[in-house]
């Protein structure tokens, strides 16, 4: 007999999981903006916060790169030289790309 | 001069779905690993799409699908939602910065906006108001865009993910980093104001080191932001 005959998780366990990331995760998303609508912005705060997305880029792929290696640096290196010199975000990716496909193809 | 007053627009949706473009390789790529991924896990297709279209949040599903279980228990289930919630925490940061310009939308909007919420959207949504744009509807249309690819893409991988090529020959496997590094140069403004990016490159790579997991994102970037509020 099933101890919990109407809700067991065998049939809902998935189903529960599911729900459970997808309620913390949109806690996440909506904290930031709870948050600071009830603090006053100091000048310290915003300072902080616009150093957010460059840091954040940094921190996502720096390691991820390092650990691609020689390729994966100089295909940032030729990414971000691309943008620089055109400012059109599909032309800096597929300059990435092809750099780090071709430098792959030759074994680097 | 001061700033334009926030709005929303109809035109500005449809340009924030244009300028989403770019985002498009890293969106499909990602969410064909993880649809192939999960197939091969032994997920439902329901199971699947469930996790692309209510958590929408490519690496925790992917973190998700290392510990999901067959059989659940409390426990499990408590761990892989304290999992998602660590994997997803840096997301309250883009939530804070995104504050000053939804503060003046209708709640309901702003819950879907920030539902839809991503790095890349954000990055995008942060350079077009970095530029003077205060129209949310940019921010919705760039978020809505890539919902929808998200979810394609997660649906042609959980049944054909097995047949993608060698993504590795075309640079694929790291589309993601090469797309992130188009964003780091429109945000460039000198060298003193990205100060603080270095210490957050730093932080990640130390902690990529010493902790496994996903920890190093959210310890750099808090990092990032420390440096930020020291440095006047």
């Amino acid at each position: 007999m099933n101890a919990l005959p109407s809700f067991d998780l065998a049939t809902w366990g998935a189903a529960l999981a599911i729900a459970g990331m997808s309620a913390v995760t949109f806690l996440c998303r909506i904290a930031g903006v709870v948050v600071m609508s009830r603090v006053r912005l100091t000048p310290r705060m915003e300072r902080g916060l616009r150093a957010l997305p460059g840091s954040i880029i940094m921190a996502t792929i720096l390691p991820v790169i390092i650990d691609n290696g020689i390729p994966a640096i100089l295909a940032m290196a030729a990414t971000i030289i691309a943008m620089m010199a055109t400012r059109i975000d599909l032309v800096a990716l597929l300059v990435g790309l092809g750099t780090l496909s071709v430098l792959r193809a030759f074994g680097v | 001069m001061s700033a334009p007053l926030p709005s929303f627009s109809a035109a500005g949706f449809r340009h924030g779905a244009r300028i989403a473009l770019p985002a498009f390789p890293g969106f499909i790529m990602f969410a064909l690993a993880f649809g192939a991924a999960a197939a091969q896990k032994g997920l439902s297709l329901g199971q699947a799409m469930g996790l692309s279209a209510f958590v929408y949040a490519g690496a925790s599903q992917m973190v998700g699908l290392e510990i999901w279980q067959q059989a659940w228990s409390p426990a499990t289930i408590l761990t892989i939602v304290t999992v998602t919630a660590v994997v997803n925490a840096r997301m309250i940061l883009l939530g804070a910065t995104l504050q000053p310009w939804l503060k003046h939308e209708p709640i309901p909007r702003t819950a879907l906006n920030l539902f839809l919420l991503t790095e890349a959207g954000w990055l995008l949504g942060t350079r077009y108001h970095g530029n003077g744009g205060r129209d949310v509807g940019v921010l919705l249309g760039t978020a809505v865009v890539l919902y929808g690819v998200w979810l394609l893409a997660t649906l042609a991988g959980y049944f054909a993910g097995a047949l993608v090529p060698e993504p590795r020959r075309f640079g694929l496997d790291l589309v993601m980093p090469i797309f992130f590094s188009v964003m780091l140069v429109p945000l460039w403004k000198g060298a003193r104001p990205a100060l603080p990016w270095l210490v957050a490159g730093i932080v990640s790579l130390a902690v990529h080191a010493l902790v496994p997991g996903y920890l190093f994102i959210i310890a750099g970037a808090l990092a990032g932001v420390a440096a930020g509020m020291l440095i006047e």
